[in-house]
């Protein structure tokens, strides 16, 4: 379907203005939701500010950001685990994947250390198999089922999405040019939505744990975790 | 059970609830809406948690009505939330009356704000918060469990929670003070003594119900040979039950009489009985509606007061109590104040054999009747009691005798469950053990 000409014309379009519009919207609309949070906070809830205290933030978030370091953890190994596998591959693939690398070192002469290609595969399918799981989860697990919005699926979808496809790509099955396309295309989707959908919570999550943190320690004389 | 629940929740009529929504209009909530979460009302707490709750669930087994109701999803902090202030800010309060009635029972009545779901949220999400602010629409709507309102209606008017009249007060206070004398001679109960160092308040119920809480207090402050007072006037209730209707200007006034009366007998601390809401009141919610960061007069509560008497010796233990005792973390001194450590030493001077139960500390389950449930009265009594199966097994599991709560609703509620699920257990305030087993002056023949 696609002759060459078609295609070129599409991928140096998904390649090229659409990543920085991607980005534009990734960065610009976190920075924009931060600040409207904040003046949100100055304008109608300013006593937040002079709760905040950094030391029982980061007491809290030391505790958080450790796999079964709270209570909470323990009590859901298998969430946890999940999460976590989740998360740090999520966030550690996409920055060390070769392919990436090479790409931004043609552009602007810059590099840094990548991954083994077999790590990298590993981590895909580590992203794939939470996304399933977690998918698994609203579909079987009836509190979260009872929670779960139309909304999560596409969240849900939008996140896996790049995985799946730059997996296919990788291992160049099924037609490999729509592969890369599709894989640029849903990497841009997913950057994009984070600041405008309740995939936000990688913005404000450090916020919310930091303030409970503070009421829970500074005025409240207890853990949080 | 949950069905059970479910039809059970069918059947409650509440005059309050019931007869509120009746007079509701759509147009009315929605001015309200407008008022408190429309363009440019709403709050950066409210709105960032709903951003960013992602309907993970990990909060579900923090609380303790989900559990006890065979863990129905409707029961979880961000099920209630769900069906109640979620659902109302998706609809931008284009709701009926019967879903602000709907609303009420599930903010009032189906969640305890005791914050253990804050710990269980891997952001913190303050469900409890979202709770109150829920309440707090259905205090403008005017759709208020009945019996809870009425002791708002009695704060508004009387400056405490159970119509108690001044002369009332007064002559409790000095029918306490000569039963005492039979007991210990010199006892006195100081009313009004200018500079004082200790302002001791109660809540309304002492008086009310409970006269001998305050004979047992004035026996352990005359042992302890304290600086101490009561006021003789309005503002010596440091109770608040309008914190948790919604009614926050009627709480400031209640707080700020009783700060007034302090500052007025210009004590150095105002020490509290037994009895966590009022702490939170004074401690954290009161004290912010009023504009203070913390309280403007030092606030101890009786937990962390027995404490420092027992720790400095100004009260001795003659014998420690015999029967095995367990102890209930309460919400709002615990989660709310972090004196888990303090009871655990008072219980450990006075009590010989303390067993502990689990969860316990900040991790405590909730007692099921403090944040107002209790005093939304007998139409929530069956409903209260059948969400909290998961405390009365988690109390029996202890095989203690005694179980020492130091807090009135705690106290009530599990009275309560102990009741009903037939648990075989005594509740004690640690100030009724405390009296019964330390040192008094001998009594003059």
């Amino acid at each position: 379907m696609n002759t060459p000409d078609t295609f070129d014309v599409i991928y140096n379009f998904v390649s090229g203005p659409l990543v920085w519009a991607a980005f534009i919207l990734f960065i610009g609309g976190s920075i924009y939701r931060l600040w409207k949070m904040l003046s949100l906070v100055n304008k109608k809830d300013r006593y937040i500010f002079t709760y905040m205290s950094l030391y029982h933030s980061l007491r809290s978030i030391a505790h958080w950001i450790l796999p079964f370091g709270t209570t909470s953890w323990r009590m859901h190994p298998a969430m946890t685990v999940a999460t976590f596998a989740f998360h740090i591959c999520l966030i550690i693939l996409p920055i060390f994947l070769v392919g990436h690398v090479v790409m931004i070192a043609f552009s602007w002469g810059v590099s840094w250390p990548t991954l083994p290609a077999g790590v990298a595969n590993v981590m895909t399918v580590i992203v794939i198999a939470c996304c399933i799981f977690f998918l698994v989860r609203r579909i079987v697990q009836k509190d979260v089922k009872y929670l779960t919005t139309p909304s999560d699926y596409v969240l849900l979808l939008i996140t896996a999405a790049p995985f799946i496809t730059g997996f296919f790509a990788y291992h160049q099955w099924l037609d490999y040019r729509t592969c890369i396309l599709l894989h640029i295309l849903s990497g841009e989707i997913m950057l994009a939505a984070i600041p405008f959908t309740r995939l936000s919570h990688m913005l404000f999550a450090v916020f919310t744990r930091s303030y409970i943190a503070s009421e829970f320690g500074g005025v409240r004389c207890a853990k949080d975790w | 059970m949950a069905e059970t629940a479910e039809k059970e929740k069918k059947q409650i009529i509440d005059e309050g609830l019931d007869t509120g929504a009746r007079r509701l209009t759509p147009e009315r909530i929605k001015t309200i809406y407008d008022k408190i979460l429309g363009k440019g009302a709403m709050g950066a707490k409210v709105r960032t948690y709903v951003d960013t709750c992602v309907h993970c669930g990990l909060c579900s087994d923090a609380c303790h009505v989900y559990l006890s109701n065979d863990k129905d999803p409707k029961y979880s902090p961000a099920g209630k939330v769900k069906r109640s202030l979620g659902e109302f800010i998706k609809r931008k309060g284009n709701v009926s009356p019967a879903f602000i009635r709907d609303m009420s029972e599930i903010a009032s009545t189906e969640c305890n704000v005791c914050k253990r779901c804050a710990m269980y949220c891997p952001f913190g999400i303050d469900v409890a918060y979202l709770m109150l602010v829920a309440r707090r629409i259905c205090h403008l709507c005017g759709v208020t469990p009945l019996y809870i309102q009425a002791t708002a209606h009695s704060h508004a008017a009387t400056m405490n929670q159970m119509w108690v009249k001044e002369d009332e007060w007064i002559d409790t206070l000095q029918w306490q003070e000569e039963d005492g004398r039979e007991e210990m001679p010199n006892l006195r109960i100081p009313l009004e003594k200018e500079g004082a160092e200790i302002m001791y308040s109660v809540i309304g119920p002492e008086p009310k119900f409970q006269p001998t809480l305050i004979y047992n207090a004035a026996i352990i402050m005359n042992t302890a040979g304290l600086d101490w007072t009561m006021p003789a006037t309005p503002g010596w209730d440091n109770s608040d039950m309008a914190m948790y209707t919604g009614d926050n200007e009627i709480m400031a006034r209640v707080k700020r009489a009783h700060f007034e009366t302090a500052a007025r007998l210009k004590v150095k601390k105002i020490v509290m009985g037994e009895c966590g809401h009022a702490f939170r009141s004074v401690y954290d919610m009161g004290n912010r509606q009023l504009g203070w960061k913390m309280p403007p007069i030092p606030v101890v509560h009786a937990i962390e007061f027995y404490y420092d008497l027992l720790k400095s010796g100004k009260i001795k233990i003659k014998e420690k109590y015999k029967k095995s005792v367990t102890l209930h973390d309460p919400c709002n001194v615990v989660r709310g104040r972090g004196l888990h450590e303090k009871a655990r030493y008072v219980v450990n001077q006075i009590c010989e054999n303390f067993i502990e139960m689990h969860p316990n500390r900040e991790h405590n389950y909730c007692c099921n009747a403090g944040g107002g449930v209790i005093n939304c009265g007998p139409p929530f009594k069956n409903k209260r009691v059948v969400s909290n199966a998961v405390k009365a097994k988690q109390i029996a599991d202890t095989g203690a005798e005694i179980l020492i709560t130091p807090c009135h609703n705690c106290h009530s509620g599990m009275e309560d469950i102990i009741s009903y699920y037939e648990v075989g257990m005594h509740t004690k305030f640690l100030s009724e053990i405390i009296y019964e087993v330390m040192e008094k002056p001998e009594p003059v023949e």
